[in-house]
């Protein structure tokens, strides 16, 4: 058995209070069990295949693919149960979370898929489930909010700060703290303290496994490139987690812009931000000189974080990856794009992905991508049109 | 400051134990609501008789803290401080009692660990107080504060392994910070039962004192605590005395009559 990482290049680590330490240590040690148990492997499996809908299929964009002058694969994770990829990375820890003999779920969200994702596996398996949301996301996604009740989660408002997802995950670490004995913290991205990096990515790459398969056997070879959103970045490195080792494979991860990078009003934590450390990891993060963390700003709930999963931080230093950003004004119109295009509907947080696409991204003619379409826009709907019509009446 | 903080800390625990009781050390957000306030109630703290200081420095993002410290950075923040200004405080009284200030792991590694220590010592400071590095993640912060005489203080909690636990108060200088409950800061109406197994565990395993912060929030619950550990932490029912007083004048009678019923008690 493998041990599960700790650190990425510089990057990762445990900066949190002592009174956490034992549950990172017995989570870790549950993880590195648990995954190479053939019982549990088995279990996780049978849930993602009757439960969440996998695989979710591999689906060659043509009206995309001509716009762009490129051929292009969506992955459909907005065909996942619940709507987002978040769902995948939920029943894998809550099914840890039993396995440790723990009956309390918290979780943070943004956007709220991955409250939703977390709701939805502990009524599966029957656990109690908290989560923390920032009251201006509560705003920004109702319907979230409504669905996690209609779960029989308990969603406990965040008012710190900018109301929005880092403050959710202070909170959920706050609550945390008090209650390690009986409670597992499912985080919602591939960042946090150690072990939560790894385990999320772990849980995750079954996005690029199935991904990699399905492009060798319907595309013939492997993609030129693979793109993904990255907030936290749980689905980008569950993407390119099994294309790391294929040299010829680029992989391109898109930052929320927001208002553009030089107004500081953004997400983009790779491309803009400094070393640091937010929720328990060294990664790369927005603060100012002083180290105080910053607040981020997306149109896209779940790309407003000012930190990013430590791993990327690393993909970025060593130039394996790339990083891009996209601004809200964009990840708007792609989405109304893709939808008129395609008959898909994105999340604003995967529109972002497909902006830089019919941008930047076009760029060089040909070759074959594939594109992580991580969730479905339903949750979006309101903010997206109000945000189309403010388009329109500016220019 | 010719005398080494470590020792400096070492003799503060000394003087209490030499008068049969333990060391009562308050803490203060530095910065809140306003500098004038936070001087007048540091310089109070040491007229009251306070043995040693934690003196907080305000954080975005305090993961540690509950409502009432967090409350107290956000504004602290707000009003433009920054650790020059928190450590000002710190120089204030500094030959007086020995300070520690208190600063989450993103302020001090971004000014890099040499950086830090060299601001600490400098404003007279006796030791950190770093509530999110534990050692192991970045040895280079106590290796630049030792260097410099300053004490790196290391935490044991409810849910310390006993081999860590042993590990953390083997290595400890100055003393080692026993949180005395599984959760963030603030006062609680019961403080745990295993809290004095805990803390002679922590005795056993040093030569350093052991001091219990978290929760405490009545001078009846810092004697009882006193009556088993070597020192008395009380952060949030100072902070929150600080809040609901007026005007800097009214804040330092405020935390003075506390730490007087609390010394009284001990």
């Amino acid at each position: 058995m493998s041990a599960v990482d700790a650190r990425f290049g510089p990057y990762g680590g445990r900066y949190v209070p002592e009174v956490l330490i034992a549950a990172l240590d017995e989570l870790t040690a549950a993880w590195e069990q648990a995954r190479s148990d053939p019982v549990f492997e088995a279990e996780l499996a049978s849930l993602l295949r009757d439960f969440v809908g996998r695989p979710t299929p591999l689906y060659r964009a043509d009206r995309l693919s001509e716009r762009v002058g490129r051929e292009v694969w969506l992955k459909r994770e907005d065909l996942a149960h619940t709507g987002a990829h978040k769902i995948n990375n939920a029943v894998g820890q809550t099914l840890l979370a039993r396995r440790m003999g723990k009956r309390r779920i918290i979780a943070e969200t943004g956007a709220g898929q991955h409250g939703v994702a977390t709701a939805t596996a502990c009524a599966l398996l029957g656990l109690e489930c908290v989560v923390y949301m920032g009251t201006e996301d509560m705003r920004r996604q109702r319907p979230n909010v409504e669905r996690m009740g209609l779960l029989g989660a308990t969603v406990e408002p965040v008012e710190a700060g900018a109301r929005t997802l880092k403050e959710a995950v202070s909170a959920a670490i706050r609550d945390w703290v008090a209650s390690v004995a009986d409670t597992h913290y499912v985080i919602g991205s591939a960042v946090g303290p150690a072990p939560y990096p790894a385990l999320v990515r772990d849980l995750q790459r079954v996005i690029g496994d199935e991904a990699r398969e399905q492009a060798l056997a319907a595309a013939g070879r492997l993609p030129d490139r693979v793109i993904a959103c990255v907030g936290g970045g749980s689905n980008a490195i569950g993407s390119f987690a099994p294309f790391v080792g294929d040299a010829g494979v680029e992989l391109i991860g898109v930052e929320a812009a927001g208002e553009g990078l030089g107004s500081g009003r953004h997400g983009a934590s790779l491309l803009a931000g400094r070393t640091g450390v937010l929720h328990g990891a060294l990664s790369s993060v927005l603060a100012d000189e002083d180290g105080q963390i910053l607040e981020a700003h997306s149109i896209s709930a779940g790309l407003d974080y000012p930190g990013v999963g430590p791993e990327h931080a690393m993909l970025r230093d060593s130039g394996r990856a790339r990083y891009v950003a996209v601004g809200d004004r964009e990840a708007l119109l792609a989405l109304r794009e893709l939808s008129r295009l395609e008959g898909i509907v994105p999340a604003l947080e995967s529109a972002h992905a497909v902006a830089w696409l019919l941008g930047g991204g076009r760029e060089p003619a040909g070759g074959i991508d594939l594109l992580t379409l991580s969730g479905r826009g339903d949750k979006d709907l309101e903010e997206a049109l109000a945000g189309l019509r403010r388009l329109e009446r500016d220019g | 400051m010719a005398e080494p903080g470590v020792e400096r800390i070492a003799a503060a625990f000394a003087a209490a134990r030499s008068q049969g009781r333990a060391a009562l050390m308050p803490y203060l957000m530095g910065g809140f609501p306003d500098m004038a306030t936070s001087a007048a109630v540091i310089d109070a703290y040491a007229d009251a008789g306070a043995d040693l200081i934690e003196l907080g420095a305000p954080y975005s993002d305090p993961l540690a803290d509950g409502p009432v410290i967090q409350a107290a950075a956000t504004r602290a923040l707000a009003a433009g401080t920054r650790l020059e200004g928190v450590l000002e405080l710190c120089e204030r009284v500094a030959s007086r009692v020995p300070v520690l200030p208190m600063v989450y792991a993103n302020v001090v590694l971004t000014l890099g660990a040499e950086r830090f220590a060299a601001m600490l010592a400098g404003a007279g400071a006796a030791g950190a107080i770093i509530p999110d590095l534990p050692r192991e993640e970045d040895p280079s912060v106590a290796g630049a504060l030792l260097e410099r005489g300053l004490a790196p203080i290391g935490f044991v909690t409810p849910t310390t392994s006993p081999g860590r636990l042993a590990a953390v108060a083997a290595a400890a200088v100055g003393f080692t910070y026993v949180v005395s409950l599984a959760g963030v800061t603030g006062e609680r109406d019961e403080l745990p039962p295993e809290l004095a197994g805990i803390v002679a565990a922590v005795r056993a395993a040093s030569e350093a004192p052991a001091a219990v912060g978290f929760g405490i929030g009545t001078p009846e619950q810092a004697a009882r605590v006193g009556a088993v550990a070597d020192g008395v932490i009380v952060g949030s029912r100072l902070v929150r005395a600080v809040a609901d007083a007026g005007d800097p004048e009214a804040a330092a009678d405020a935390v003075a009559a506390f730490l007087a019923d609390a010394r009284a008690g001990l």
